[in-house]
């Protein structure tokens, strides 16, 4: 266990009882050479990242009760929950990983930030009440010691959804279901549209709902640090790595009516390093899928999909990246600071961006239209022939603007619903999902982080009932849907 | 019948937040050297770690129960306090004015305001806890609030002002000295295009301008009145 301050004496020669300034010296001077028997007692007591061989102290532990892959707002909110619901301080061993530390691909850091309970299904709804209500008191739920408050940079200017005559029998059911789950929505008609925002052609829309409180948008990058920073403070470990392999053992077992299924449990867990070839293996007890974009290649890793088609075993988890592009104008004659997120029956959207009239936006492509998800290049043509002609219609102000820049996110679409998948696969028994939210989940990120949580550890949803987002329903063919993804 | 004007009563203590803390006076050396070897502690026994963050709940959660507290509280004015059976005489009366200044009011208090239906008047001058959040509510005041001061609010900021556009019936808004706007010129024009028939005070256009140095050291030269 000494050997490595063993070496450094030997170093030293026989006769080293005094300093080695008197034999020459060595390169590191005598606080040097205390500071590195320091580090190596350090590393090899019990805890340290001590290996006989080689340095491991860049690897992931070698176990760890819980292993989240993707380190987003989604990863980051389950590890969050699962550290704040758990029994006991440190029963559970959390690690997070996540293969790009700057984020710069995520789809959490490139999101336009917005939240809204406008939504069709009650679960929807709920999840975004629960998740305002944790934006509100983000210092409360993720202060550190010692460590600035978070200023989240909300707006809560709400969201308008406008709506043509085909939609506004749909709207007007919407806002009832949301009413009744207690957002706190309102319905217009196209005269009170002209009077609050005469900057709006009112031609072609029939009915507008707008949100009164609750609603906006918010910086989500500040959202991701602070989770991230406080999840680090709750002693959950963080590895930057991608995950190549699952390790896992099936059984063979027989269901009620006689049909054969395998169930698979996953044991371990392969990270490989960045730029390396080198990989841990995790001995883990539950995986929880929160890779977003790359969920799906997630899944077929851990052998979801792998089977006849029709079978429940051969159901694959149907998130696939979406490239959906952003762009950032200036308009001197735009719509006032009373603006809200508009959303337009064409798809097109926008909101304000600060004090200096720039807003920003984009539109959904049809399924024709879908670009390319290879890389994040944007398309500068399709706001040219896409996005200005719908939203110089709408909005006459914007018939003059200057497009700024651009980005492009991914979508973790879910091509199936486009609602999300919450809580465990039916055949590989430790697999949870979070993920597949289609566009909306950094504003369901906390209440759907305590359902995973609330699944994990006590085996079912306890505060808000999500059992409609199970990973069955793509075998039984029930959809959620949602009629407002944009 | 006439209608009430109320004013919160005089509050002695000073609201401590965990936020206050931390811009408070500089720490001397000796505070200094208590704080690092409390984090030298906290960084190797998991109790101590424990004992940090629960008295920061504590702290956190202190703040919200002095506000409950205060939201019942203010109904008193200050000086005479008029005993229970002249305040239910005044149960049917619509309160006209709150001056609500320096109350420690929060998100969770303003539900005994927005329950005012016949609000005219407004004041939340220099309330430590009035924020974006709490603007965002004030729309349920629309029909009835004509004049509303912020002054001095150290967490309003441009993004909660524009949510003030619902409230179509104000005459007077006091947007002076708020720490947290970014561009208060800037916001005032902003405010004055989206409350046309409001009257907007306090922030200055000339504020985001910088003087020439001459005419800033001719300012200095000169005697300042009393």
């Amino acid at each position: 266990m000494f050997r490595g301050a063993v070496h450094l004496c030997a170093g030293r020669g026989h006769l080293g009882r005094r300093l080695s300034t008197l034999r020459g010296g060595s390169a590191l001077g005598w606080a040097g050479k205390v500071s590195e028997i320091k580090k190596t007692l350090q590393s090899v007591l019990p805890g340290g990242a001590w290996n006989s061989l080689y340095d491991t102290s860049h690897l992931p532990p070698e176990q760890s009760d819980v292993v989240i892959v993707g380190g987003g707002v989604l990863g980051l909110s389950v590890a969050y929950w699962l550290k704040r619901l758990e029994k006991q301080r440190g029963a559970i061993r959390v690690l997070v990983v996540e293969q790009d530390h700057t984020y710069s691909q995520a789809s959490t850091g490139l999101s336009v930030g917005g939240i809204r309970q406008q939504f069709s299904l009650p679960e929807n709804i709920q999840l975004s009440l629960f998740s305002v209500n944790f934006l509100r008191n983000i210092n409360d739920y993720l202060a550190v010691v010692d460590d600035p408050p978070l200023d989240l940079q909300f707006n809560p200017s709400g969201y308008l959804l406008l709506a043509s005559e085909e939609g506004a029998a749909i709207l007007e059911s919407n806002v009832k279901v949301q009413r009744q789950e207690g957002a706190k929505v309102c319905l217009m008609s196209p005269e009170q549209l002209r009077n609050k925002f005469p900057w709006i052609n009112t031609e072609g829309v029939a009915l507008a709902s707008y949100g009164l409180e609750g609603e906006g948008w918010f910086d989500p990058w500040c959202l991701l640090q602070g989770l991230r920073r406080k999840v680090q403070a709750m002693g959950v470990h963080f590895c930057h790595g991608e995950v190549t392999r699952f390790v896992s053992s099936s059984n063979r077992m027989e269901t009620t009516s006689g049909e054969e299924i395998t169930l698979k449990r996953i044991h371990e867990v392969h990270v490989k390093m960045d730029h390396s070839v080198e990989y841990q293996p995790v001995e883990c007890a539950i995986v929880i899928n929160a890779a977003g974009a790359w969920s799906g290649r997630v899944a077929e890793l851990a052998g979801i999909g792998k089977g006849p088609p029709g079978t429940l075993q051969g159901t694959k988890l149907p998130v696939e990246p979406r490239k959906r592009y952003v762009y950032v104008w200036h308009c001197p004659q735009g719509p006032g600071l009373e603006s809200p997120l508009v959303a337009d029956t064409s798809g097109v959207y926008f909101r304000r961006d600060g004090l200096g009239n720039n807003y920003l936006g984009g539109c959904s492509p049809t399924e024709e239209e879908e670009p390319d998800p290879e890389n994040l290049e944007v398309d500068h043509d399709f706001f040219q022939n896409k996005v200005w002609p719908r939203l110089a219609w709408r909005i006459p102000a914007f018939e003059s603007l200057k497009v700024r820049s651009a980005w492009a996110g991914y979508y973790d679409y879910n091509t199936f619903d486009q609602n999300g998948v919450v809580g465990p696969h039916p055949l590989v028994a430790n697999m949870y999902f979070a993920t597949g939210f289609s566009g909306h989940g950094l504003q369901q990120a906390p209440a759907v982080g305590r359902a995973v949580a609330e699944m994990v550890l006590e085996g079912r949803f306890q505060t808000i009932n999500l059992n409609a987002f199970l990973f069955s329903r793509f075998f039984l063919g029930e959809k959620v849907q949602e009629h407002n993804i944009f | 019948m006439h209608s009430l004007n109320l004013v919160a009563p005089v509050w002695n203590g000073v609201t401590k937040s965990i936020r206050d803390l931390s811009s408070s006076v500089a720490p001397k050396g000796s505070q200094k050297k208590g704080k690092r070897l409390l984090q030298f502690l906290a960084d190797r026994f998991y109790d101590v770690e424990a004992l940090r963050e629960y008295l920061l709940q504590k702290q956190v959660s202190k703040v919200h129960q002095e506000n409950r507290f205060q939201g019942q509280e203010w109904i008193q004015s200050s000086g005479r306090r008029p005993s229970s059976l002249e305040l239910l005489s005044f149960q049917a009366v619509p309160v006209e004015s709150v001056d609500a200044s320096d109350c420690a009011i929060n998100y969770e208090g303003l539900d005994n305001l927005l329950a005012l239906k016949e609000l005219q008047s407004l004041s939340l001058q220099r309330c430590p806890h009035v924020d974006d959040w709490c603007l965002s509510r004030l729309y349920q005041l629309a029909d009835s609030l004509q004049e509303l001061s912020l002054a001095g609010c150290p967490r309003v900021s441009e993004r909660g002002l524009a949510c003030l556009h619902h409230l179509q019936n104000l005459r007077r808004l006091d947007i002076s000295d708020l720490p947290a706007v970014s561009n208060p010129g800037l916001t005032q024009i902003l405010m004055e295009e989206m409350l046309p028939n409001c009257e907007v005070l306090g922030a200055d256009w000339a504020q985001g301008l910088k003087s020439r140095p001459e005419k800033q050291s001719q300012d200095t030269a000169s005697p300042t009145p009393a």
